[in-house]
């Protein structure tokens, strides 16, 4: 089916403009990405208030980190695998450890980046930040929710990284939607099995469950925003109710949400979870369409691998 | 160039770099760890900056002018325990709690953790940090046009890892005239001379190529570091002062030998030291 998709960068750079004008405290950093993550359109409103670090991410977060220090709200923004990865130990020794108010908002995660490649495609990135004490963890799975994730973000005191997909996405929430940091929710209520997502797999994971559905299998749907901190009481419940849980997430299955939920579960009501996702694998290159397919995320996918699983 | 008239009180800041250096030692003793070499080289700047050059607020808060406080970067972490007897001399804290250090459950913790203890602005002990911090608090500075200042201490084995660089090319680049980043150039790291672990070779012309202002320091005389503070404080250019120091100065035995990085004198070593000291 064809949907009106929205590009959620486009939506993240403009959510920086709006919160820039009610308050001045919002800088914002880029490492010469600032089209690909959409900054530059803060950049071009508030160029006093914005600073290209250049190809130099561990200059950029630990700069942050010090704008935060006299304080300045920075949001940080480059490709995932440069955030999380080249300047890690800036985030965690220097971000995390002095509980600096620095929003990292990153894009191009998870193999929907594409083309580019398995260098470029960060699929460790969740686990990389769930692990830093003082660390919130957002992933949002459209328009609405990205934009309410990053108004959270700058009220909130302390780290927080978004994961801002790199793909257009359909809108999935009304202006109704309210995001709430310790709160799941529920997409749609199922009592034989329990699917667990969030970002970009969300809206092929609902399309899976009405799938599913023809074929007579009742799948709970939760979107799970916020890996961290993870909002354990709702997917126990839900647990109780199918005896049977699926992660599904464009990250790898080692550290990431489905770690997460296998966590929770193992400590709060054990019962079997299926982690999907990439598995101990780099990516490739191709479009995210492929690709989505390829690692058997998409909801055609999904509803062979998990009306399997229910048999 | 710099003849500003000085009246360092030399005598006095002889006296203090002396309690210090006996306080250093005996903090680490007492911890059974720590860094005395890189804090022994270090302690003449640091008690200079801190009583003569500084404009800082141990009461905090409290003082409504805090806000126009200088800001200060111990990037090179490990040498906490001269940090903290400065500070406690300065009076953030009582000199008592300097025996703490290390230990359990104490505000002194091994490496500057700012979520501990008031006055550190920021938690270091990772190297190679602190000058991208400083480069955002200069910015933050500016932009709260604020007329701080941004002192940030490094080490020079510390300019080994790239991310110094980047955040040099930053300052340059923001023309960052409110940082003086000064760096303890005792020629020595843990294994052991820079030149021979890795080369950093001219600190001075290095920095100079990256667009800042530079000066080369005896690190143990109290005239100089206090002139090139003073004269870091009016650059039309990030300033950087390259301190020449020994490595242990002031105990014969830890002297420009690695071996003291990172490790603590047993009893009689600090007896011996002590007493050193107060010849």
């Amino acid at each position: 089916m064809t949907r009106e998709c929205k590009s959620v960068r486009s939506v993240y750079g403009k959510t920086l403009v709006e919160l820039g004008a009610s308050n001045k405290q919002i800088v914002v950093l880029d490492a010469d990405l600032s089209c690909s993550t959409q900054t530059q359109q803060f950049a071009k409103v508030y160029p006093e208030r914005f600073f290209n670090a250049g190809i130099a991410e561990q200059d950029l977060m630990t700069t942050a980190a010090g704008l935060a220090c006299t304080g300045k709200i920075p949001f940080v923004s480059t490709f995932a695998m440069f955030a999380t990865g080249r300047a890690w130990e800036q985030i965690r020794n220097t971000i995390c450890y002095s509980n600096l108010n620095v929003k990292i908002a990153a894009t191009h995660a998870g193999v929907t980046v594409g083309e580019d490649g398995a260098s470029h495609q960060a699929l460790e990135d969740i686990s990389l930040m769930r692990s830093i004490p003082n660390m919130i963890v957002i992933v949002p799975a459209d328009a609405v929710e990205t934009e309410q994730a990053v108004k959270f973000a700058a009220i909130h005191k302390g780290p927080v990284y978004i994961r801002i997909a790199r793909t257009s996405l359909p809108d999935i929430f009304d202006s109704t939607y309210k995001f709430n940091l310790n709160k799941a929710v529920i997409m749609q209520e199922g009592t034989d099995i329990t699917l667990i997502t969030n970002g970009e797999t969300l809206v092929e994971t609902l399309d899976c469950a009405k799938i599913l559905l023809t074929q007579g299998i009742s799948a709970e749907v939760i979107n799970v925003p916020v890996v961290k901190p993870l909002d354990i009481q709702t997917i126990a419940e839900s647990a109780k109710k199918t005896n049977r849980v699926v992660t599904i997430e464009n990250h790898s299955i080692i550290g990431g949400l489905g770690s997460a939920v296998c966590e929770a579960l193992s400590e709060n009501y054990p019962v079997k979870v299926t982690r999907l996702g990439t598995n101990d694998e780099f990516g490739q290159s191709g479009n995210a369409k492929e690709l989505l397919a390829f690692y058997e995320l998409n909801s055609e996918k999904l509803t062979k691998k998990i009306a399997g699983l229910i048999k | 160039m710099i003849n500003k008239k000085f009246e360092p009180e030399t005598e006095t800041l002889k006296e203090v770099s002396k309690k210090l250096r006996k306080e250093i030692l005996t903090m680490i003793y007492n911890a059974k760890s720590g860094h005395p070499g890189g804090s022994l080289s270090c302690v003449d700047i640091l008690n200079v900056l801190y009583t003569k050059c500084m404009k800082h607020y141990p009461e905090g808060e409290i003082n409504p002018d805090y806000e126009n406080r200088d800001r200060f970067i111990l990037s090179k972490g490990h040498a906490s325990a001269a940090l903290y007897a400065v500070m406690a001399h300065c009076g953030y804290f009582d000199e008592k709690e300097l025996m703490t250090f290390r230990k359990f459950g104490s505000r002194l913790q091994g490496h500057p953790a700012s979520g501990k203890l008031k006055g550190i602005e920021v938690s270091t002990g990772s190297l190679g940090q602190g000058l991208s911090i400083a480069c955002g608090m200069a910015l933050g500075l500016r932009l709260n046009k604020l007329q701080s200042r941004v002192f940030v201490f490094m080490g020079d084995g510390e300019l080994e890892e790239g991310s110094v660089w980047e955040a040099a090319m930053n300052a340059a680049h923001n023309k960052l005239n409110n940082i003086t980043a000064i760096v303890d150039r005792n020629k020595l790291q843990i294994d052991g001379s820079t030149e021979n672990v890795k080369s950093i070779g001219d600190v001075n012309a290095k920095f100079k190529a990256f667009g800042w202002n530079t000066i080369e320091i005896d690190g143990h005389d109290f005239k100089q570091i206090y002139d090139a503070i003073e004269f870091s404080k009016k650059s039309d250019k990030p300033f950087v002062i390259i301190a020449d120091t020994i490595k242990g100065k002031g105990v014969s035995f830890m002297e420009n030998n690695p071996a003291w990085h990172g490790k603590a004198p047993g009893k009689i070593e600090l007896q011996k030291a002590l007493e050193e000291l107060d010849r």
